[in-house]
């Protein structure tokens, strides 16, 4: 997967996650709780979403990596670069 | 081997990956979570109805009384939406009228910031810098937070002296989740800051109808619903879940997820033994929660009850106080008014009544005592709520109490604790895996995790702890493509 796969995977689960929110204005730099209404439960679900559909387990100690899309984009870019992004 | 009239179990699998132990609104969250996530569940519960706490019950002349379904704040449609489907949460829908009637104040509200915001500067005069920074602290508050302030320390600090804002403040979330003002700051602010976001909501269609969809969404996921399966054992080898007794039948499993009560899981179903003896001296710490009462009142059909408010906190006492709301000499008491809004089509009417109690108070009468003082609350209640809906007596055509030992009968919570334990039992509850590998326990601990929405949303963090540890069991399960 390229850096814009794997925005392209969390934007899907964030659709999930909150589907009445506007994600396709989300800024890379600003923090995703600031933009759209995300609690913590929410954010544990991006967890689960990723462990079901990919196997990766983010630590809660690696939570904060995901405050922010850059964040995501960059610490789980190394984790997908060997997966297709499935159509 | 004694005969069964029903093989309750008829056609069970030999092994699964997690038995669910309870179906209270935590047991089935995590149940169907599993379920969806790709894992084989069996969820046994020992009743012949779902739904745990969140339950119901008919009566002769069309009656429908739900016992818990008195209010949840607005997280719920996110939840239901989230870990259920969306049919069931565009259900929820808002009660706008809450009351309270006491010596100190009568007042009606909404039940969210803005109007206790304006409740709070026009009614009893709090400056407005005081209140915005008392829903503030309130909403900061966390459960990693220190818990040295109690929610007396609390008020005291904003509303030194102000025992009327006091009970305003405390009252209700007393009757939501057990909570006193001598428990952790914290167990308050959270919940607390839940309800005031939006305010109170309910499931129109009523408990039946929540729970008979959770049902069909269970099945439609895959679960293998038992009832009147009663786990008697969790079996443990090597620190290592191995399987369950249900009914007298082994069957195997790689985890259990148990939603009976924490002490039950860990004295009873497990046994101590199992576990390092440090840690079953915290469990000896940890307290049970209270009880409560309940009076349910139908309404005959064809009659009506004025709109007095969906939740009425009234009481006679002349300041709040956990003693005497827990006392079964009875001053305080939470009415729910079910209007026909709550289940559209049936133009019928019930009120239920709740008062928080203790266990021993009920458990140590003599039948016949029991008798007596369960029809005495019934008469009481009718007698107080004379005020709010006059001619009751004549418009009431069933009238029945539940105590303590009735919610003993029906949950087997020791001492017929309707909300878990106090806070302490959360660290043990999270610490379970941790003891004996692929036990977990999701289920009121703590008074945050209480109450549908803390129910069902621990039921999640669980279930993700679970499907966590299953996986490492099974590392190529991929259940879903993106």
């Amino acid at each position: 997967m390229t850096i814009e796969d794997v925005r392209k995977v969390i934007l899907n689960i964030l659709a999930d996650i909150a589907p009445d929110e506007d994600i396709s204005s989300i800024d890379d730099n600003t923090k995703l709780r600031d933009q759209i209404d995300l609690d913590s439960m929410d954010f544990l679900d991006i967890v689960m979403e990723l462990r079901k559909r990919f196997n990766i387990e983010v630590p809660e100690k690696d939570y904060e990596h995901l405050a922010t899309m850059a964040g995501c984009v960059s610490y789980l870019t190394p984790l997908l670069k060997d997966r297709q992004l499935a159509s | 081997m004694s005969k069964q009239p029903k093989d309750w179990l008829k056609g069970v699998l030999s092994a699964y990956d997690t038995v669910v132990i309870g179906s209270g609104l935590a047991g089935m969250t995590s149940a169907n979570l599993l379920a969806k996530m790709g894992h084989k569940v069996l969820l046994a519960e020992h009743h012949y109805n779902m739904g745990g706490m969140a339950t119901w019950f008919k009566r002769k002349g069309g009656h429908i009384m739900d016992i818990s379904l008195h209010g949840f704040p607005c997280g719920m449609i996110k939840t239901l939406r989230k870990y259920w489907s969306q049919d069931i949460s565009e259900r929820v829908i808002q009660l706008k009228n809450v009351r309270f009637d006491n010596p100190q104040f009568s007042l009606n509200t909404s039940f969210d910031k803005i109007d206790f915001t304006h409740i709070l500067r026009e009614r009893f005069g709090i400056m407005k810098e005081v209140i915005d920074e008392f829903f503030m602290t309130a909403r900061n508050m966390n459960f990693y937070d220190e818990m040295v302030m109690t929610t007396r320390d609390l008020f005291e600090k904003f509303f030194p002296g102000r025992t009327d804002v006091w009970r305003f403040l405390m009252e209700p979330i007393t009757y939501a989740n057990g909570s006193t003002l001598d428990d952790p700051a914290l167990t308050y602010g959270i919940v607390f800051s839940n309800f005031m976001d939006k305010g109170v909501f309910t499931y129109q269609g009523g408990t039946d109808h929540l729970i008979t969809e959770m049902k069909k969404e269970l099945l439609r996921n895959g679960v293998d619903i038992r009832t009147h399966c009663m786990v008697e054992k969790i079996y443990v080898e090597d620190k290592t879940v191995q399987g369950v007794r249900i009914n007298g039948q082994d069957i195997a499993c790689k985890s259990v997820l148990s939603n009976s009560n924490l002490l039950t899981t860990i004295e009873q179903l497990t046994g101590e033994e199992h576990f390092e003896p440090e840690f079953i001296e915290e469990v000896k710490k940890v307290r049970l929660n209270n009880s409560s009462c309940q009076v349910y009142m139908g309404i005959k059909k064809g009659e009506t009850v004025p709109h007095v408010g969906d939740l009425l906190f009234s009481s006679v006492a002349d300041e709040y106080c956990t003693d005497k709301i827990l006392s079964k000499d009875v001053t305080s008491r939470t009415f729910s008014f079910y209007y026909p809004e709550i289940r559209p089509g049936t133009n019928r009417y019930s009120i239920v009544s709740s008062t928080n109690a203790r266990y021993q108070d009920w458990a140590k009468l003599s039948e016949s005592q029991y008798k007596k003082d369960k029809h005495d609350l019934e008469q009481n209640t009718l007698d107080a709520l004379e005020k709010y809906v006059p001619g009751i007596r004549k418009k009431v055509d069933h009238v029945e109490a539940s105590t303590p030992k009735t919610f003993k009968r029906y949950t087997l919570h020791p001492s017929g604790t309707s909300f878990g334990t106090k806070f302490e039992g959360l660290k043990i509850s999270r610490d379970l895996p941790n003891q004996i590998n692929g036990l977990f326990h999701a289920g009121s601990v703590g008074i945050i995790m209480s109450g549908w929405l803390g129910a069902a949303n621990y039921g999640v963090i669980v279930a993700n702890e679970t499907d966590k540890f299953l996986r490492q069991l099974r590392p190529s399960l991929v259940t879903a493509s993106a």
